[in-house]
């Protein structure tokens, strides 16, 4: 059976890989899309939904740096997106803040920011620790166990299902294959000569990305490259609809365009099990409570778990195979923040054949070094 | 799993719908009385404003949320009818209390 053949191919049709195919797309090269089924983790659609900046990056300023290059790509995105698509993807960018529930957290909270602002150097870093008699001027109904928060502007939200619904649109609308039901069961590779075979047929490319989140564990060795992501459950709640009241995002609760309110950000260490589990949900609804105690009114409508793609540091991995050149990974548990870096950052690098220096922080060879004596 | 349909009931529960006093069956649902009630909207959608009545009468559809007895965005085909409950038409979302 002769293979399909193409300039790209892309495994994983979730927000990563949606993302850099459209990208590479754009750049004119002619783009396979592999996607799992129904039975794959998915963790593009049980996403939170937040564009986020202002906790990414301690320790790793260059994963500041990316993350906040991806935030001031997102506006481009989401109006091209709307333009191709007529797609609304619901992006607000108003800043967003980290709610304290305690002297000890806002402490903490303020160790953390002033690093970051040390570390960023030149780049910069604006962020406020805001008290609560000022905060209480920023959001309606905020409780009393609030004692501050911290800010910057650079955070926002948007729906993370219309954004991938929206890269899939317009990467077919653009001339690409998309191929669900295609997961890889065997693969070959060559320096610029791939070829994976799935249940929906065989196909070949001088070039692939390997953008199966959990997945790219098992793949990433067959393309001499390494991808020790391990999955972390997260759990979401979802409260019926109401008027516009939030008038930004905080790190675990955020009203959506349609006017639901999510609570979030949760994290487990349970392997693949996405089953959800009552004391989590109340511990979630807890916090929002002494957050917002008017959320206490609403009734849950939805909940959720969803597995992240975390890298022991968590942190992306972004890699080149050295062995097989033509070979990337990109792996990250930010799929929507980082949409933007993907789409028109990450995939023109992957079009004309190599990483920018930039990025090589974020090669998965960090695991290797032995630590330090 | 499946019971009967009961004889038809008499009307004696009195319910108030949008201000107009009805009667409706004991047992019978804030839904139903929504539609005997002859309304020609319950509610209006909060992201288009379309105009909606009760739908599929068992929960899943949402399509009947009206407020009961000041209580917005309740499901009014899984709330019971009681003596003087008021069932109003919502305008679009809901507050929130903040």
């Amino acid at each position: 059976m002769n293979p399909r053949r193409s300039d790209a191919i892309v495994i994983g049709g979730g927000l990563v890989g949606a993302a850099i195919a459209l990208g590479l797309r754009d750049h004119g090269l002619d783009t396979v899309l592999l996607d799992e089924g129904d039975i794959a983790h998915r963790a593009s659609r049980g996403n939170f939904g937040l564009v986020w900046v202002q906790s990414k990056g301690l320790g790793a300023p260059w994963y500041q740096r990316w993350t906040r290059g991806s935030a001031g790509e997102w506006p481009a995105l989401a109006a091209d997106l709307a333009t191709r698509t007529g797609l609304d993807l619901a992006l607000q960018q108003p800043g967003g803040v980290h709610l304290c529930l305690s002297e000890e957290e806002f402490e903490d909270r303020a160790g953390r920011m002033a690093r970051m602002q040390a570390e960023a150097g030149n780049h910069g870093f604006d962020y406020r620790m805001i008290r609560a008699p000022e905060l209480r001027d920023m959001l309606p109904g905020l409780g009393p166990s609030v004692v501050g928060a911290s800010f910057t502007p650079y955070d926002g939200h948007a729906s993370p299902l219309a954004l991938l619904q929206a890269l899939h649109r317009a990467f077919v609308a653009q001339g690409g294959a998309y191929v669900p039901e295609a997961k890889v069961t065997a693969a070959t590779a060559a320096p610029h000569d791939f070829g994976v075979e799935t249940p929906a047929g065989a196909f070949a490319a001088p070039r692939i990305v390997l953008a199966a989140g959990l997945g790219n564990a098992e793949l990433a060795p067959r393309f001499g490259l390494a991808a020790p992501v391990r999955p972390q459950r997260g759990q979401v709640l979802v409260t019926e609809r109401a008027r516009p009241v939030l008038p930004m995002p905080t790190t675990t609760v955020r009203q959506t365009g349609e006017g639901t309110i999510m609570l979030g950000d949760s994290m487990e260490e349970v392997g693949f099990d996405i089953r959800q589990s009552p004391p989590v949900m109340a511990e979630i609804a807890r916090r929002a409570a002494l957050s917002f105690p008017w959320v206490g009114d609403l009734s849950i409508v939805r909940a959720w778990s969803a597995l992240r793609v975390m890298a022991p540091d968590g942190l992306p991995i972004y890699d080149q195979s050295e062995r097989f050149p033509g070979a990337f990974t990109a792996n990250c548990h930010s799929g929507v923040t980082l949409a933007g870096a993907h789409a028109r950052m990450l995939a023109p690098m992957i079009a004309a054949g190599a990483l920018d220096p930039m990025l090589d922080p974020f090669t998965a060879r960090r695991f290797d070094v032995p630590r330090a004596a | 799993m499946f019971r009967a349909r009961p004889d038809a009931r008499p009307a004696t529960i009195p319910v108030i719908v949008e201000g107009a006093e009805i009667l409706v069956p004991e047992g019978a649902s804030a839904a139903a009385a929504v539609l005997l009630a002859g309304l020609d909207a319950i509610r209006e959608t909060p992201v288009t404003g379309s105009p909606r009545l009760p739908l599929c009468q068992m929960g899943v559809c949402f399509d009947c949320l009206a407020t009961i007895d000041g209580v917005p965005n309740r499901q009014a085909c899984m709330v019971p009818v009681a003596p003087g409950m008021r069932i109003a038409r919502q305008h679009g979302a809901r507050e929130s209390g903040a």
